[in-house]
């Protein structure tokens, strides 16, 4: 556990209590149960923002408390751990980052106090394909007047269904440039995927959206701001899979703790033992890369893209293993629907393909390194 | 032997090709191809096809849905070579085999070893037809991977059992005919007091509940019996007997669970395809991910040996030998069915994470799910871990240090 101040404590606590209490994993068992497109609780999400925590990142002079990606990483991982159905990550970090990374001052006034309050969720969309690859990027923004049109389609978006901003990455004809486009934009059209984790990934399509000039945040040349941008979202992921790595962990070992066969406790067969001190030897692995990428974003640190990349795939990693041994460490009813251990094999492998997987990550991590 | 012995083997066998690619020509349906139903052979309904059912009935008369079965009770009455040629002839027409499910696969074998003759007049030629579909009763909540520690009550009233108590993991238990179960006839010992028996799921007091599993399917159920009469006649074997037979059955289930059919060649594309379709390959032709394309190499590489062990177990069992090969087969087998259906998904990225519905094909949604369903394979029919004590304790001769 990195060392934290007494605000992040508090604030860790606070997550920790809430998920608990407020929102354990048979509340999302109810979001799934009910299917609905946005795959969140409104409600749920409202407590996040009433709480603070879609300004945990946001300067004060916006709405928010300004108290760093570590801080929220912390929130995300409280949260992971019962899978809360939230677009906390997406809106407060994921998309937020772009306006505090490159938004001009008008940009941050339009949007930064609606994010912080959670009037406004936004969403990024960047991926074209069933497949990470920010390289492949086909939709276009044409100069047009005295602003853009923008066409194409964005695959997998998450929170698509429910976000009314979208943060949209485009050929401007001098590069990728990040383009603010409102959900209910004319020529904005979103089509629902029914996924694994029962969350939100929509299809998000453009079809000529007229947009002015100030759509545009960052440069018309920003592949190193959308770069910039991706490694605090896939921060924020790993931080999520740090909360469900940890409780998919606990729950297994308290499982062992009170399965009996064979006249024993199933805790006591040193095989299983052995199994386990592994995974926690993982998991405290990951938790160290996961706070170290968070940690090198607050300090705004030069090698943040390589600290993202090995918290990244370490937590794909860590938490394939761990799904993988909650299902089998519970043995049959780890396979029903009415167990919870599913719900985090799902969850985990979608967020194992989010903003890259673990071989997207080690292949950058060896390039950043220049091998 | 189905041709005369007296002739050099290999001719008889060449003789014997001929006369099972006559047979099937005739009999196997073109329009048949690809449509092979695994399911079929478990779950219930009408088969809306009338040439499948056709196909059924003439393997099933023939006999060589259980090609190496006695011809007297049904079977193909063939020899282990004969019956290779005639999946090799099978298999090059697209030709499938109706006849399955777990009187084939368990039950029948298990009969033929330990049943009464009457038992086996009754009971294997309807598994040789396809015309009774058996579930398997042995799986408690309190009775997972030790299996022995059962506790539905079997009781001995005269003239027919007593049957009370609770299965779980009763695979196909909603659409089964007829149940083998295990039962505990003897409450004073643990291994002596279980007992083999046959049930009819029509008997009165019989109730199936489905049990929806993470894959969303609903393939076991839990099975409750109250007061279940069964005649008399339906115990297999000496009472108390039970275990005996049943770990033997599990025998058959765990070689048949090993996946050594399932991973033969031509089903469908190789993991490789999927990945070049996928991720796209470089210039010279190779996967473009290096990472994943060494991880599909270590798989296939795998997959290979795991083929090659299960020919050579093969082998060695029909020669005579016991082979220790056949200890590795279940636990490779599930390691391989699911590092590809991990491997499958990680290919298709997001789209081989959908669930239901627009924006999926129907390989990737048979993907997730089979990805789902798959996480099974290391747990039924003997958990892996299970396999392993069994390994290190029976074979290597490690025993526990207390």
């Amino acid at each position: 556990m990195a060392v934290l101040n007494e605000e992040q404590s508090m604030l860790r606590d606070m997550a920790r209590d809430w998920a608990n209490e407020q929102s354990p994993v048979t509340a999302f068992r109810k979001v799934r149960d009910a299917g609905e497109a946005i795959g969140f609780d409104p409600k749920a999400f409202a407590a996040q923002a009433e709480m603070g925590w879609t300004g945990v990142i946001i300067p004060e002079a916006y709405g928010g408390s300004d108290f760093g990606y570590l801080s929220l990483g912390l929130v995300l991982e409280e949260t992971g751990r019962t899978l809360t159905a939230s677009p906390l990550g997406t809106t407060a970090l994921a998309a937020t980052s772009a306006f505090l990374l490159a938004g001009s001052e008008a940009q941050k006034q339009a949007w930064l106090p609606k994010i912080a309050s959670g009037d406004v969720i936004a969403a990024l969309a960047v991926d074209e394909g069933p497949r990470h690859d920010p390289s492949k990027i086909a939709t276009k923004a044409e100069k047009s007047g005295d602003g853009w049109t923008l066409s194409g389609t964005k695959k997998f978006v998450a929170e698509g269904d429910g976000a009314h901003l979208f943060v949209v990455a485009a050929q401007t004809g001098s590069g990728i440039g990040l383009f603010l486009v409102p959900a209910d934009a004319k020529g904005v059209s979103r089509a629902s995927r029914n996924m694994v984790d029962a969350r939100s990934h929509a299809e998000v399509s453009f079809d000529a959206v007229k947009l002015d000039s100030d759509a545009l945040i960052g440069p018309e040349d920003g592949a190193a701001l959308l770069g910039q941008v991706l490694d605090r979202a896939r921060a924020g992921v790993a931080a999520e899979m740090l909360g469900l790595a940890v409780q998919a962990f606990d729950d297994t070992l308290a499982y062992l703790k009170t399965r009996e066969q064979f006249g024993e406790i199933l805790s006591r067969f040193q095989a299983l033992q052995h199994r386990m001190a592994h995974q926690f030897t993982q998991i405290e692995l990951m938790r160290s890369a996961v706070e170290g990428a968070l940690e090198a974003i607050d300090a705004d640190r030069d090698d943040i893209a390589a600290k993202v990349s090995l918290a990244k795939a370490t937590a794909c990693d860590t938490l394939h293993l761990v799904s993988r041994e909650m299902i089998q460490l519970h043995g049959g009813i780890g396979m029903t629907d009415e167990h919870h251990a599913g719900f985090y094999i799902k969850r985990a492998r979608i967020l194992e393909n989010a903003w890259g997987n673990a071989a997207f990550h080690r292949e950058r991590f060896a390039r950043l390194a220049g091998y | 032997m189905a041709t005369a012995e007296l002739t050099n083997p290999a001719d008889a066998l060449e003789a014997f090709r001929k006369e099972a690619a006559g047979w099937l020509a005739e009999h196997f349906p073109k329009s048949l191809v690809g449509k092979e139903n695994v399911l079929a052979t478990v779950e219930g309904g009408s088969d809306p096809d009338p040439e499948a059912v056709a196909w059924k009935r003439a393997m099933g008369d023939k006999g060589w849905g259980t090609p190496t079965w006695p011809k007297e009770y049904g079977g193909g009455g063939l020899s282990y070579p004969e019956a290779r040629v005639l999946q090799e002839e099978m298999g090059k027409i697209g030709a499938w085999n109706p006849i399955g499910g777990m009187g084939v696969m368990m039950l029948g074998p298990t009969l033929l070893e330990f049943a009464s003759e009457e038992q086996k007049q009754r009971h294997i030629p309807p598994i040789c037809r396809g015309e009774v579909r058996w579930c398997q009763g042995y799986s408690e909540p309190g009775a997972g991977s030790d299996l022995a520690s059962l506790q539905t009550k079997c009781e001995d009233k005269g003239d027919h059992w007593l049957i009370n108590g609770q299965k779980t993991w009763t695979s196909g238990g909603q659409w089964a005919d007829w149940c083998f179960a295990l039962v505990r006839t003897d409450t004073s010992k643990k291994h002596e007091g279980i007992s083999f028996i046959l049930l009819d799921m029509k008997s009165p007091g019989v109730e199936v509940k489905p049990i929806r599993m993470i894959s969303g399917t609903s393939p076991f159920c839990e099975t409750f019996f109250t007061d279940v009469k069964v005649p008399k006649e339906n115990l297999v074997g000496e009472l108390g007997n039970g275990w005996t037979i049943g770990k033997r059955l599990l025998q058959h289930e765990r070689t048949n669970l090993s996946g050594g059919g399932s991973l033969g060649r031509g089903q469908g594309p190789s993991l490789s395809d999927i990945a070049k379709h996928y991720v796209g390959t470089d210039a010279e032709g190779r996967i473009a991910d290096a990472d994943l394309r060494m991880r599909i190499v270590r798989h296939e590489m795998e997959a290979q040996a795991f083929k090659a062990t299960a020919r050579r177990v093969m082998l060695e069992s029909k020669s005579g030998n016991i082979s220790l090969g056949s200890s590795i087969l279940k636990n490779v087998g599930a390691r391989i069915t699911q590092e590809r259906a991990e491997l499958t998904l990680e290919i298709m990225g997001m789209n081989g994470l959908g669930w239901s519905g627009e924006g999926f094909n129907l390989a990737e949604l048979g993907a997730t799910r089979g990805w789902l369903w798959g996480k099974a394979v290391s747990i039924y029919g003997g958990t892996t871990e299970i396999q392993n004590n069994v390994i290190a304790k029976r074979i290597l001769g490690m025993l526990d240090h207390q």
